[in-house]
C-alpha cells in the first residue's frame, strides 16, 4: 500500500530545509561541519528517492543485454567487474562504453549533478 | 553518569599530560593555554595550543600543534590504503628530514614517549596559514599568493625528490605495478565491484611506464588541501602518512587530479595553474625532466586511486571502525572520479 504524502522526497526535502534553517545557524566548527556533510547527503538521498529505481532498472537491462543473461544489479556487475580486470572486456567494446557512460551519467545526476 | 573517560580524552587532562611532555622538551615549567582539536579524523588527531615556558628570563609563548593517536584508537584493520600508512613516529622522523633539506614543514619538536599517556604522536611548531582550498582559491586576500602557489609547489616537489634515500627511515617502494596491485586488493577487501574502477585499472596495467626510474621520496599524498598557505603562498606541506619511494611524477600527477581543482577545473595544477607552469617550476628548480606522458599516467592512476579512496572511507564508517557521517558521505563521491575516468580514457 502507498504510504501518504509527503512521498518520501518530500519529506526528506522538509527535513534537510528544517536542519538548514533552524539548527544549521546554531551550531559551529566540527559540529556545523557536520551538519552541511548531513544535509548535502539528504539532498543525495531525495534525488535517490526520486529517481534511484528506474536508473537501477536501466541499468539492470543495459546489463543483462550486455551480457547475455539473468541475475541481480550485484550478481551482475561483479561478473563485469570480472571480466575487465582479466581484460576479457575493455574501452575497445563500444556496447560495454555505451553502458559504463549511461550507469555513471544516473549515478552523478543522484550523488552530485553540479559535478563537471 | 556516564563512565569516566580515558585518561587523555578529555580536554582538561590532555592540557595537562601536555605541559608536561613540553617541560621534558623545553627544560623548564611549562602551562598550556587554548587547546583545540582541529577537524579531521577520530583516530588521527591534531591538536593547537599554546606552551606558555617559565624561562629564567622571562615567560616564553610557543604556538604548538600536537599530532597522534589518541591512546584508545580502534585497532580495527582498516581496508583501505590507510593500513599502509605511517605510525606517528615514523611521520616524525620524515619531518625532520624533510625540515633538515628545507622542505616547508612545521618543524618538528619532540616524539610522545609511552609514559607521556597521550597516544603515539609528535608535538610540532604551528605554521601560519590555512589549508582549506576554497579559501586559498577565491578570497581576494589571496590573489597574490593564487599566482606563487603552482611556482612555489614545483620547486617544493623538486627539493623533496633529490632528499638522498639514506638519510630516511626505511619506507615501502611502490612501483607503478604494485600501486595498481594495491588499489586491486581494496577493491576485493571491499567486495562492491566498480567496472569503471576495473576497466582504468587494466586500461593503466596495459600500459605501465616502460623506463625504470630511480626511486625517490615521494610525498604521496601532495595536494591542495595538504599544504598550508598565506597571502605569501605556502608555508608548509602536510601530511605525510603515506609517503614511500617510487617515481617522482606519481606527486606531480596526483596533485593534477580533477578532485584536487575544488571547482576550479580550468587549473589543472591544483585549482591554480597549468600543468605546464608546474613541471617548468619543478624542471627549474633542479628536478629531473618532466615525462608528460608518464606524469598524465600517474594523473589517470590518481583519479581511480582517490575513488577507491572513497570507497574505503565510507567502509571505515559500514565496518564499524570509525562512525562518522563525514566518513559515510565520502561514499557517494565514487561517481565523481568514475565520470572523470570515462572522460579522461576517452581523451587519452
Amino acid at each position: 500500500m502507498a504510504q501518504d504524502r509527503p512521498h518520501a522526497p518530500e519529506l526528506l526535502r522538509a527535513i534537510r530545509e528544517f536542519l538548514g534553517s533552524d539548527v544549521l545557524p546554531r551550531l559551529e566548527g566540527r559540529t556545523q561541519f557536520h551538519l552541511k556533510v548531513a544535509i548535502n547527503s539528504l539532498a543525495i538521498l531525495e534525488r535517490e528517492a526520486a529517481s534511484g529505481a528506474d536508473a537501477n532498472a536501466r541499468e539492470l537491462q543495459r546489463l543483462q543485454a550486455l551480457l547475455g543473461r539473468d541475475g541481480t544489479l550485484a550478481e551482475l556487475n561483479t561478473a563485469l567487474a570480472h571480466d575487465l580486470r582479466n581484460g576479457r572486456r575493455d574501452e575497445t567494446d563500444a556496447a560495454l562504453m555505451a553502458h559504463l557512460r549511461a550507469t555513471i551519467a544516473d549515478k552523478i545526476a543522484i550523488s552530485n549533478p553540479k559535478w563537471r | 553518569m556516564p563512565a569516566q573517560p580515558e585518561i587523555g580524552d578529555t580536554t582538561q587532562d590532555m592540557a595537562r599530560l601536555l605541559a608536561a611532555a613540553c617541560m621534558r622538551h623545553f627544560g623548564h615549567a611549562v602551562r598550556t593555554e587554548g587547546l583545540f582539536r582541529h577537524s579531521g579524523g577520530a583516530s588521527r588527531q591534531t591538536w593547537g595550543f599554546d606552551a606558555i615556558v617559565a624561562h629564567p628570563d622571562g615567560e616564553q609563548r610557543h604556538a604548538l600543534v600536537l599530532r597522534r593517536d589518541p591512546p584508545a584508537a580502534a585497532s580495527t584493520m582498516p581496508a583501505g590504503e590507510s593500513s599502509l600508512a605511517l605510525d606517528r613516529g615514523l611521520e616524525f622522523e620524515l619531518l625532520r628530514v624533510a625540515y633538515r633539506h628545507g622542505v616547508p614543514v612545521p618543524a618538528p619538536l619532540f616524539a610522545l614517549t609511552a609514559a607521556d599517556g597521550l597516544g603515539d604522536g609528535f608535538v610540532m611548531r604551528h605554521v601560519p596559514g590555512t589549508a582549506i582550498a576554497r579559501e586559498l582559491l577565491r578570497e581576494p586576500r589571496y590573489t597574490d599568493a593564487r599566482s606563487r602557489i603552482v611556482p612555489q609547489l614545483g620547486a617544493i616537489l623538486a627539493r623533496l625528490h633529490a632528499v638522498p634515500l639514506d638519510e630516511l627511515p626505511r619506507l615501502r617502494r611502490v612501483t607503478p605495478a604494485e600501486a595498481i596491485a594495491q588499489q586491486r586488493q581494496v577493491l576485493d577487501r571491499i567486495g562492491e565491484p566498480h567496472p569503471v574502477f576495473e576497466l582504468a585499472l587494466t586500461w593503466l596495467a596495459r600500459r605501465l611506464p616502460a623506463a625504470e626510474v630511480a626511486p625517490c621520496f615521494v610525498h604521496g599524498d601532495f595536494r591542495t588541501g595538504n599544504f598550508l598557505a598565506d597571502e605569501s603562498g605556502v608555508t608548509a606541506i602536510l601530511d605525510w602518512e603515506i609517503a614511500h619511494t617510487g617515481d617522482p611524477l606519481e606527486d606531480l600527477g596526483w596533485m593534477c587530479i580533477k578532485s584536487w581543482r575544488f571547482g576550479a577545473v580550468e587549473n589543472p595544477a591544483g585549482g591554480f595553474g597549468q600543468r605546464e607552469a608546474l613541471h617548468a617550476a619543478y624542471e627549474a628548480a633542479g628536478g629531473p625532466p618532466v615525462d608528460k606522458a608518464r606524469a598524465y599516467w600517474w594523473e589517470i592512476f590518481g583519479t581511480a586511486r582517490w575513488g577507491i579512496i572513497c570507497m574505503a572511507q565510507a567502509w571505515k564508517h559500514l565496518s564499524g571502525a570509525e562512525h562518522s557521517v563525514e566518513l559515510a558521505s565520502i561514499g557517494r563521491r565514487c561517481a565523481e572520479t568514475e565520470v572523470d575516468l570515462l572522460q579522461l580514457l576517452s581523451e587519452a
